[in-house]
């Protein structure tokens, strides 16, 4: 008896909201460094900054010990440039990221995820994670260095992603937090950052919250604040009906709103990719050779083996090759950097006509992913490994799938059955995209060498920052950000909060529970948004199109949005990332209208400039508000090479990076 | 058949996300705690499990499994959309599976690597 249609039919009174209403009230909360988001970045930003001997507060929507994106697990660690076993330095990674990137990309995470994604890792080890295989289950595998006992993914050669035991990266993170007296406020939404005077462009100085669960109004004070608010969702499609979210539910773009409206810089927001959005499957649980899954055998249905093939169009011929760059590639830079893959970076691919082969015959639907053809340690990597520990597989796929009795040792995992194209990506389980249902690009903060954005006082870390990466990147620029927002606190003005600022934000915050509940409610306007977003700014753009998108907007937040109610104080939230959601559109639609032509490396098609990349756009294009009107700026690639930043990576990193 | 129909909204979607084992959760609520998206809440009467009040909220990442300390006391429900194409065929046997099945195979008892 707990579903809640099972719970009201046993003549019961319907309960009360099981937290105390405290709709109106504050709490003041005074701190040197004020980190917003507790998922991986913020966590690591967090204990970084304490170890500094500042006084640190996180807030975050969830609750800190298993929320965020990479709150559930990580597999695989990318950018580990400086272990032991790597190939590759910092610095010609960042390059070839930089390069395959098309120069979209920000310098600085890059580099600093490079330089500090292995140290971070091993701060996580200190804490309990296990990063080695202690048990020796792998010893001899290809893919392990036995004398440091570190396993090794993809790239079997040039070993910069490590295969780690992570399904509890977050709990020791959050012990981490709690022993160094960091101040954890959990169930707290963002709503708005304070600024000195309460003015847009001038320094940040704190932040206004609210309990999710009381309905309270927080007033956060601080000298330093960083947005580790991660990517946003939410944007394009949302259905509770068919399927969650991709990434962590309660990510919206809180931080991208609230930084926007306070006057911080944006690059990237026009970029987004082709997503499947709810008519994807369960992550991992469907047979595929992509990144968990890398190298896993495809079968069809009659038990024929689909070939894998080189970059240069040569079929492998051993398993084995599947792990090592072709012939002449220096090196593969793997899956999840979030990189276009290009001829230099590609991992080795499944025949690339799959889908005329399926149309002709010469494979038979459905496919299976069959790991039994794989020698046991690689098998037991894939299955028992990876997916037993990335983020949504433990108990999802791993514990799901076992308990129903699945044996890899034995059985062949079925593919989704779909139209022949959908199996040129390797990735099936997310399914074919449907063009106009996007996902967040590379859009972010733009950042200087100490990770601080153009507005004093404010910091950002992993995704909320332009062009980021995956877990590693978000948890190493993290480890770095703690350090500099520390640093920055000794020389920090005392904050002074603009009471007007504050009133007029807590006005604003609770307007949904002095509505009509008739009103339309928080999931038919997050539908309504997506809708605009899909047709609006989707897969093609136009100046027309995207001008019309804006005043849609624009009219949902007079009539509709206006009048939107909520009923307790988890629909108040969820009622304000509506607005934050509608703010986030609106980023994107004038980052859109500002890039005058299409680009290959955005996945920006605009109608009426075709052309992709022409020489006069290869340029970030960043955009913020001043005095409440959108304002573009140019700023060239390598605008963190070029005064008054020193001309290679190294020697910006030993000016800010070691403190 | 009950006799008493009361008027209910439509089911949510998915119906249920979570199932709780009444005879091994001790309501401790520790899952209540640490939900990302407060799919749960506490039961008004002590020692009783967690209401799921928002399944259509949940994220599926199992999280309120890792944490309970009562192995058994918390299963997850993936939406059907999902799950009911989840399936697999025995390589030897050509047997065919799928999750849910009405006579599932014997449980593979390996714990994951690590």
């Amino acid at each position: 008896m707990v579903a809640w249609h099972e719970y009201i039919q046993k003549d019961v009174p319907i309960p009360e909201w099981p937290y105390p209403i405290r709709y109106g009230h504050e709490t003041e909360v005074k701190t040197d460094v004020l980190i917003l988001g507790g998922g991986i970045s913020g966590c690591h930003a967090a204990i970084n900054a304490r170890r500094q001997g500042v006084s640190v507060a996180v807030v975050e929507k969830g609750a800190t010990k298993w929320s965020g994106s990479g709150g559930a697990g990580v597999d695989h660690w990318i950018a580990a440039c400086t272990n032991p076993c790597s190939e590759v330095t910092p610095e010609e990674y960042t390059y070839v990221v930089m390069r395959s990137s098309g120069g979209y990309d920000c310098g600085p995470l890059r580099y600093v995820s490079c330089r500090e994604s292995w140290d971070t890792l091993l701060d996580c080890e200190r804490m309990g994670l296990q990063i080695r295989d202690v048990d020796n289950e792998f010893k001899g595998a290809d893919f392990r260095d036995d004398r440091t006992k570190l396993l090794f993914a993809y790239d079997y050669k040039n070993r910069t992603t490590l295969r780690v035991y992570g399904h509890n990266v977050k709990p020791l993170l959050y012990r981490e937090m709690k022993r160094l007296g960091v101040e954890i406020y959990d169930r707290v939404m963002v709503t708005s950052l304070l600024t000195d005077g309460g003015r847009q462009g001038s320094r940040v100085i704190g932040a206004t919250g609210l309990n999710v669960r009381t309905g309270e109004f927080l007033i956060f004070k601080a000298k330093a604040t960083v947005i580790a608010t991660g990517l946003p969702g939410r944007i394009w499609w949302f259905s509770t009906e068919l399927r969650s979210s991709f990434r962590d539910f309660n990510n919206v773009g809180d931080g991208c709103a609230i930084a926007w409206n306070a006057g911080a810089e944006f690059a990237k927001m026009e970029q987004s990719f082709g997503d499947s959005g709810a008519l994807s499957y369960i992550e991992y649980a469907m047979g595929n050779s992509h990144n968990t899954w890398y190298g896993a055998p495809i079968v069809d249905a009659r038990g024929k083996e689909v070939p894998w093939f080189d970059r240069d169009g040569k079929e492998l011929e051993t398993i084995a090759e599947r792990f090592q760059p072709s012939p002449g590639q220096r090196l593969m830079l793997g899956l999840g950097e979030r990189v276009p893959s290009d001829y230099e970076n590609q991992v080795h691919s499944l025949a690339p006509d799959l889908p005329e082969r399926i149309r002709k015959g010469e494979y038979v639907l459905p496919l299976y992913a069959d790991l039994s053809r794989l020698p046991e340690q690689e098998r037991r990597a894939i299955f028992g490994l990876m997916v037993g520990n990335e983020g949504k597989t433990r108990i999802p796929v791993y514990v799901t799938l076992t308990r129903a009795g699945f044996d890899p040792d034995k059985d062949m995992l079925q593919a989704p059955v779909m139209p022949p194209e959908a199996y040129q990506s390797m990735n099936y389980w997310a399914g074919m995209d449907v063009p106009h249902w996007r996902i967040w690009g590379g859009g972010g903060l733009v950042v200087n060498w100490d990770l601080k954005t153009n507005l004093d006082g404010l910091y950002a870390a992993g995704g909320a920052i332009f062009g980021s990466g995956a877990h590693s990147s978000a948890a190493a620029s993290g480890r770095f950000v703690g350090r500099k927002a520390a640093a920055s606190v000794r020389t920090a003005p005392e904050p002074v909060v603009d009471r007007g600022q504050v009133e007029r934000e807590k006005a604003r915050a609770y307007i949904p529970l002095k509505q009509n509940k008739h009103n339309i409610g928080w999931k038919e306007l997050n539908a309504g948004i997506c809708r605009i977003m899909q047709d609006h700014c989707g897969q093609f753009r136009s100046e027309q199109t995207l001008k019309a998108g804006l005043r849609l907007l624009k009219e949902l937040r007079e009539s509709e949005a206006s009048m939107l109610y909520a009923s307790t104080p988890h629909e108040l939230g969820r009622a304000l990332e509506c607005h934050t959601i509608m703010t986030v559109g609106e980023i994107a639609m004038q980052a859109s209208l500002a890039r005058r032509a299409s680009s290959m490396f955005l996945n920006f098609a605009r109608l009426d400039y075709p052309t992709e990349d022409p020489p006069e756009w290869q340029r970030l294009t960043p955009i913020k508000l001043v005095e409440g009107r959108v304002v573009v700026s140019e700023l060239p690639f390598n605008y963190h090479l070029l005064a008054p930043y020193a001309p290679d990576y190294q020697e910006n990193y030993r000016l800010h990076g070691d403190l | 058949m009950e006799r008493k129909v009361y008027m209910v909204p439509n089911p949510p979607t998915p119906n249920n996300a979570i199932e709780f084992d009444a005879g091994v959760c001790n309501g401790c609520n520790q899952c209540v705690e640490i939900c990302r998206t407060d799919v749960l809440m506490p039961n008004p009467e002590k020692g009783k499990t967690p209401i799921v009040l928002y399944p259509d909220e949940c994220w599926h990442c199992g999280c309120c499994i890792q944490e309970c300390n009562r192995p058994g006391a918390i299963s997850m429900v993936h939406p059907l959309n999902q799950s009911v194409v989840v399936s697999w065929k025995r390589r030897q046997t050509g047997e065919e599976f799928r999750l849910g099945m009405r006579n599932p195979p014997p449980p593979n008892t390996r714990p994951p690597s690590g």
